[in-house]
């Protein structure tokens, strides 16, 4: 099933800030297939969540740059208006759970109201019938039917979660951008929310793009893994070939970096510092802290195409 | 069970909150910490873990006198801190280091990096002199060089893992024999987390400090530590050496916690993790018996729900307190 119904091709994202534009986003390209799950890791600051917030159009108000195109189904959405983009996408063919999302539902409103709005709002259901459809949602994700009517301090941090998820999963979106969704929770509970995501996956066809710093936790997601540093994607590829094989220097850092649980190895530190994006360098942005810094690393790294749709932005693999 | 010099001992501690509840102000008591009694060792590490409102950070707290004990014991080096007069404590205060989990909140925001570092000196009456050359010293073990560039910093002008630095320099300015982390590098990026975890066992083996390594994530302690001791609901449920706990863990409960920890792998993903079902309980109103018993798959009806397991003796320097490893079951 090779079906590329969501592309990005050279996305870029700048703030403007008084010294100068943060270049969050530098040029990002990738695509996912439906059902699909993307993994985005990398080290905070290094513009990933600036990507989903791109991707979603939640943009900061001091945006300087923001071009590229993102294709759905053929379609550039970068070429659509405001409105546009938010009657007809923003949370119903693409949604997002936010990084720290459990403090972000509304304290006094009934959780099963704050997730069936959504319909309400955007498709002018009637409350009865939305609040059904939030019934099954809520079924879905595994929260008992009783808690519809609570308000969200009764509920625990799993539970919150859950709700989120359930409001994220109402409109019956393609893509769900899940940004950082178990570091707040407990490691019982971001087990157990992985174990619903998957079966999420299973029985739908929606495609997930999971932003995250834990290399650990991408793999319980990922089909596809783009690593990203600067602001760029310095790696993509398949799961199979990323976890056991990373090809990018800064991969292979990262993932020496992991604390494993079963293998005997001794974790590593990456030495310095990620650097600023404001102004960054020509040259390779890694090559300060790469151990294998060339003399040519000084000229910005090619995008090298490898087997099955591999891509790596380095020197070491150009022919 | 253990050998060498014993640094610090906890003698069936125990810390309840006292909280009033209802109209006519019925008195309930939280049981953050509920009987925990464990050696310390010279120079060892123990790690702490437990899921969030696991009593863990109460522990810490309480060991380190934040908190006074609701009854317990607390012996240290030989003296018992249950009864210690304000001069003894001062003196304990001296002989412990702090650090906490967000390093920017543990720094003052209005004092400079050397004036920080200068303030546990100022109070334990140490001479000018001294002072700068601990703050040079401290500083460079933490790896904060040149020295020159860090003093006249504020805590905003430095990232996150350079603050954690200075968090750990100020614990051991004083030259303390225990150190209490906090989650220490919960907050941290993942390849900065490894960089301090690394820093504080260097400084550990160096100095010859005790450790206590409290945590949420299995997946660190296993470089960190000698011991692992797993805590749920105000008690703790085992205790073994850091390869053994790893290799043979044993409490229905560590298990699970085992089992939930991924590790980058591309078959995760097709794979289901076995969790047990419910949350960890109130601790107002502990469960009888266990406290796992509602959540555990191996429950005995009849006994984990109404007897408390003993702790039970399953290998050398394993500890489990589960009665499915009870001879007799009674």
């Amino acid at each position: 099933m090779s079906d590329e119904f969501f592309e990005v091709e050279d996305l870029y994202m700048y703030y403007r800030t008084r010294i100068g534009p943060v270049k969050a986003v530098d040029g990002v390209s990738f695509s996912i297939n439906r059902g699909e799950t993307l993994a985005l890791i990398g080290e905070s600051g290094c513009g990933k969540s600036s990507l989903a917030k791109s991707l979603i159009r939640l943009l900061p108000r001091n945006v300087e740059i923001f071009k590229g195109h993102i294709y759905l189904d053929g379609e550039d959405l970068m070429k659509m208006s405001e409105s546009q983009f938010r009657k007809n996408i923003q949370w119903q063919r693409i949604s997002m759970v936010a990084q720290a999302a459990l403090n972000s539902l509304n304290p006094v409103i009934k959780v099963g109201e704050q997730v069936a709005e959504p319909l309400i709002i955007h498709k002018e259901v009637d409350k009865k019938t939305a609040l059904e459809r939030a019934r099954e949602v809520f079924s879905l994700v595994g929260i008992p039917e009783a808690f519809i009517d609570r308000y969200p301090f009764e509920l625990s941090g799993g539970m919150r979660q859950r709700t989120i998820i359930a409001m994220a999963l109402i409109m019956n979106p393609e893509i769900i951008i899940l940004d950082e969704p178990t570091s707040a929770l407990d490691v019982l509970t971001q087990a157990n929310i992985m174990n619903l995501l998957k079966k999420i996956r299973n029985e739908s066809n929606i495609s997930f793009i999971l932003i995250t710093h834990d290399v650990g936790l991408s793999s319980e997601l990922a089909d596809k893994v783009a690593v990203m540093y600067a602001g760029q994607i310095v790696e993509l590829g398949d799961a199979e070939n990323f976890y056991s094989s990373p090809l990018h220097p800064y991969s292979q850092k990262l993932m020496a970096s992991v604390p494993t649980l079963r293998r005997d190895k001794t974790p590593e530190y990456i030495p310095g510092a990620p650097l600023s994006l404001i102004n960054p360098p020509k040259s390779c942005r890694f090559a300060d802290r790469c151990p294998f810094k060339m003399e040519i690393c000084s000229k910005e790294p090619p995008v090298v195409s490898l087997e099955k749709g591999r891509f790596v932005r380095c020197w070491l693999h150009a022919k | 069970m253990m050998s060498g010099e014993t640094l610090l001992s906890l003698i069936d501690l125990r810390k309840w909150y006292r909280i009033k509840r209802g109209l006519f102000g019925r008195i309930e008591y939280i049981r953050a910490v509920d009987g925990v009694s464990f050696t310390l060792n010279k120079g060892e590490a123990v790690s702490l873990v437990g899921e969030s409102g696991s009593g863990k950070t109460t522990l810490g707290r309480t060991i380190l006198g934040l908190e006074k004990p609701t009854s317990g014991k607390i012996i240290f080096e030989g003296k018992d801190l249950t009864e210690l007069d304000s001069k003894t404590m001062s003196w304990y205060r001296r002989e412990t280091g702090f650090v906490q989990q967000d390093p920017f909140g543990a720094l003052p925001p209005f004092m400079t990096i050397m004036r920080i570092l200068e303030e546990p000196m100022i109070i334990n009456k140490i001479e000018k002199k001294e002072r700068r050359e601990r703050i040079y010293k401290a500083l460079e073990e933490v790896r904060l060089t040149p020295v020159e560039d860090y003093l006249k910093k504020y805590p905003h002008m430095l990232s996150g893992g350079q603050q954690q630095r200075v968090v750990i320099a100020r614990a051991i300015i004083l030259n303390p024999k225990l150190i209490i982390a906090d989650e220490p590098v919960s907050m941290l990026d993942a390849s900065v987390r490894i960089e301090i975890l690394t820093l504080l066992r260097e400084l550990q083996k160096k100095h010859d400090l005790g450790i206590i390594y409290i945590t949420h994530d299995l997946s660190t302690t296993r470089y960190f530590s000698e011991w692992i001791y797993v805590m749920y609901a105000g008690k703790i449920i085992e205790k073994a050496r850091t390869q053994e706990m790893l290799k043979n863990p044993s409490h229905p409960y560590t298990k699970a916690l085992l089992q939930a920890i991924p590790d980058p792998d591309a078959k995760n993903r097709f794979i289901f993790r076995e969790i047990p079902p419910g949350e960890p309980p109130s601790l107002i109103n502990p469960p009888k018996g266990c406290r796992f018993h509602p959540r555990c798959v191996f429950a005995i009806k009849g006994l984990c729900d109404r007897k408390e397991p003993p702790e039970i003796n399953i290998e050398k320097d394993h500890l489990v307190s589960c009665w499915l490893y009870a001879d007799s079951n009674k």
